[in-house]
């Protein structure tokens, strides 16, 4: 039904924390994601999916194996050149919305394309009118991030994550801090966004709810994947 | 529009902090403000203890230095001579055919003015009353040309001297002690006791009791018959340089064209000069490390700022920002605080400047002799600038580091 290909994988991926002792909580990690699909990666705590996480998302560099990312090796690239990267193919979704307080919604929509700096200001501006849109919420696009209630910063904070139309988007306990209602709307756009905009979703979740109606999930204990659960394949 | 989004954020925070910018600022303004005040103070004294030197002494002086007698065997006959216990000649300090040596220096391309005076200790007397002093021949015109005398001169006039010869100008020291006034007449004596009653065509008054108590002016051939000298006799030429800063440079191109001794100002006066130097190291030392506890300000303020936001600096290094956009951020920050406060500290610089500048101090100084100078409000503006840079580098490097992981994992 899909197109099979593939955005991300691993190669053996490993990684140890030292404090307070040598312990590896990655191991042996090596798997595929794919272009337009919503992957989820479950565990109890403590399993390694943030940590995973994290070293697919290039801000952590210090782990053995290998990163691909678009068939291109990401492993032992410099900083600035992961930055760039980053700005440019991954949209990040956290627990916390994370926006600037002191900024608007629409800026903080705007901040990572000018960052970009592919389109004009103008251009910039219309694409986070249209990315609100399509969250719901282009009537608060003019509030200061503070005084949004929880829900809405969460979708303002998805809105940042798609402003550059990213190959790829990392989400952190996305609902984690949200009712159920305003999960389901995270919801149901990560489907959209999957499925009709082709890009590719990796979300760490313990919401079982969430990770059933993913495409696929991917369950780790002590390090390990110990199932690829795929579904519609 | 090409502003860049660091700038955006930057500004956006100012904007949004405004009270920490204002203190941040503040602190540079008292810095900068203090640093300006206190080098224009220094500076503007220098210069008026400089002119003070230049009002009787020149930029170089040329004379005929004492020389150590010789033997009057010549060494080439194969012999040693030796002279036991030698001491200063006793030939006449003259400058041998000045005229010719004056108007060799006046070709110069550098030299702005020379003149030529004949000096020799002087008795100022009248009935039994007596006052020790030193009598000055020289051109009154030309020597006004250099020292500005016409300034100080209190009775009488400048020009009745020129072409008078027996006419004399006397400090006001003199003239309150021997109680004469202008047209009255005295007697000088000199120690080769040539005795002259002269007519006081004029009296000055520079502040300075140890000049007006002893010195006077006549014509240079007077001067000459005092110490029974022929009209080519000179004790000293004088000569002013444009540029009084590098006279020993001048002095040394004079020094090429003469055999006697060429002397500039700062040799003469090296004990003022490294009095004056040590004050505005002084000066300098204590500004400069005010300025620096006004860069310990910014550092504080960017510092919390950092603390603070360290969740959108994760945010920002996530979504694509380069350690280097977020130094250039801070970096921005610092600067704008920096700005803001230097040219603050620029008006109360110049506030406490023009109040100095209207405080009498009295005596020959008049108001206190300080001046809006240009150089050192750009010097100011430099160093403030600088300094905050310095001061917002650190935080700034720091907040470069913050590991998003770290943030995002809490």
């Amino acid at each position: 039904m899909k197109n099979r290909e593939v955005i991300l994988s691993t190669r053996s991926l490993g990684k140890y924390f030292y404090d307070p002792i040598k312990f590896k909580v990655l191991d042996n990690i090596s798997f595929e994601a794919y272009k337009g699909e919503f992957l989820t990666l479950v565990g109890k705590s403590g399993s390694g999916k943030s940590t995973l996480l994290y070293c697919l998302s290039t801000m952590d560099t210090s782990y053995e194996g290998e990163l691909f990312i678009n068939n291109e090796i990401i492993t032992g690239k410099k900083i600035n050149e992961l930055a760039a990267l980053r700005n440019k193919s991954i949209g990040f979704i956290f627990q916390f919305h994370y926006l600037l307080p002191e900024f608007t919604c629409l800026k903080n929509v705007m901040i990572p394309a000018l960052k970009l700096g592919k389109y004009s200001y103008k251009e910039v501006e219309e694409r986070a009118y249209n990315k609100l849109d399509i969250l719901g919420i282009k009537e608060q696009a003019l509030k200061p991030a503070s005084k949004l209630s929880g829900g809405q910063q969460q979708r303002v904070a998805i809105a940042r994550a798609l402003i550059n139309d990213p190959a790829i988007i990392m989400c952190d306990e996305p609902t984690g801090n949200l009712d159920s209602k305003n999960a389901q709307i995270v919801f149901d756009t990560f489907k959209q966004i999957a499925h009709e905009f082709g890009q590719t979703i990796i979300a760490v979740t313990h919401d079982n709810d969430f990770s059933q109606s993913s495409d696929r999930t991917i369950e780790l204990a002590d390090g390990k994947i110990i199932s690829h659960e795929k579904k519609n394949n | 529009m090409k502003k860049s989004i660091n700038t955006d954020i930057a500004f956006t925070h100012i904007i949004t902090r405004k009270r920490q910018t204002l203190v941040a600022a503040l602190g540079v303004t008292i810095g900068v403000g203090v640093y300006l005040f206190m080098n224009s103070l220094s500076s503007g004294f220098g210069t008026f203890s400089k002119g003070e030197m230049f009002k009787n002494s020149p930029h170089i002086k040329i004379y005929k230095a004492d020389e150590l007698s010789l033997p009057l065997i010549s060494s080439d006959s194969g012999h040693k001579a030796v002279i036991i216990n030698p001491q200063i000649t006793t030939n006449s300090k003259k400058i041998i055919n000045p005229e010719e040596l004056l108007s060799r220096i006046k070709q110069q391309p550098y030299v702005v003015n020379a003149i030529a005076q004949v000096s020799f200790d002087a008795f100022y007397n009248r009935g039994k009353a007596q006052l020790r002093g030193n009598g000055y021949g020289i051109n009154i015109l030309e020597y006004d040309a250099m020292f500005k005398t016409g300034k100080y001169i209190v009775a009488g006039s400048l020009n009745r001297l020129s072409g008078n010869l027996n006419g004399i100008i006397i400090g006001s020291g003199i003239a309150e002690k021997l109680n004469l006034g202008v047209n009255d007449n005295i007697t000088v004596t000199s120690s080769y006791n040539v005795v002259k009653v002269m007519k006081i065509v004029g009296i000055y008054s520079s502040g300075n009791s140890l000049t007006d108590n002893a010195k006077s002016y006549m014509n240079i051939s007077a001067a000459q018959q005092f110490i029974k000298e022929g009209p080519s006799y000179v004790s000293d030429i004088f000569i002013n340089v444009p540029d009084a800063d590098n006279s020993e440079k001048y002095a040394a191109m004079l020094q090429h064209l003469t055999a006697y001794k060429v002397e500039d100002w700062k040799t003469t006066n090296a004990d003022v000069l490294a009095t004056e130097k040590t004050r505005g190291t002084l000066m300098g030392a204590i500004s400069l490390s005010i300025l620096v506890v006004a860069a310990f300000g910014i550092y504080n303020i960017l510092s919390s700022t950092i603390a603070q936001k360290i969740n959108d600096i994760a945010i920002l290094k996530a979504t694509g920002f380069a350690g280097k956009d977020v130094i250039r951020i801070f970096l921005m920050e610092a600067l704008i605080m920096g700005f803001i406060g230097t040219l603050m500290g620029l008006m109360v610089g110049s506030i406490l400047i023009a109040i100095m500048s209207t405080i009498y101090m009295g005596g020959p100084v008049g108001y206190f002799p300080i001046h809006f100078e240009p150089a050192l409000f750009a010097k100011s503006t430099v160093l403030g600038l600088f300094i905050t840079l310095c001061a917002g580098y650190f935080p700034a490097r720091k907040a470069a580091k913050v590991d998003p992981v770290e943030i995002f994992r809490k």
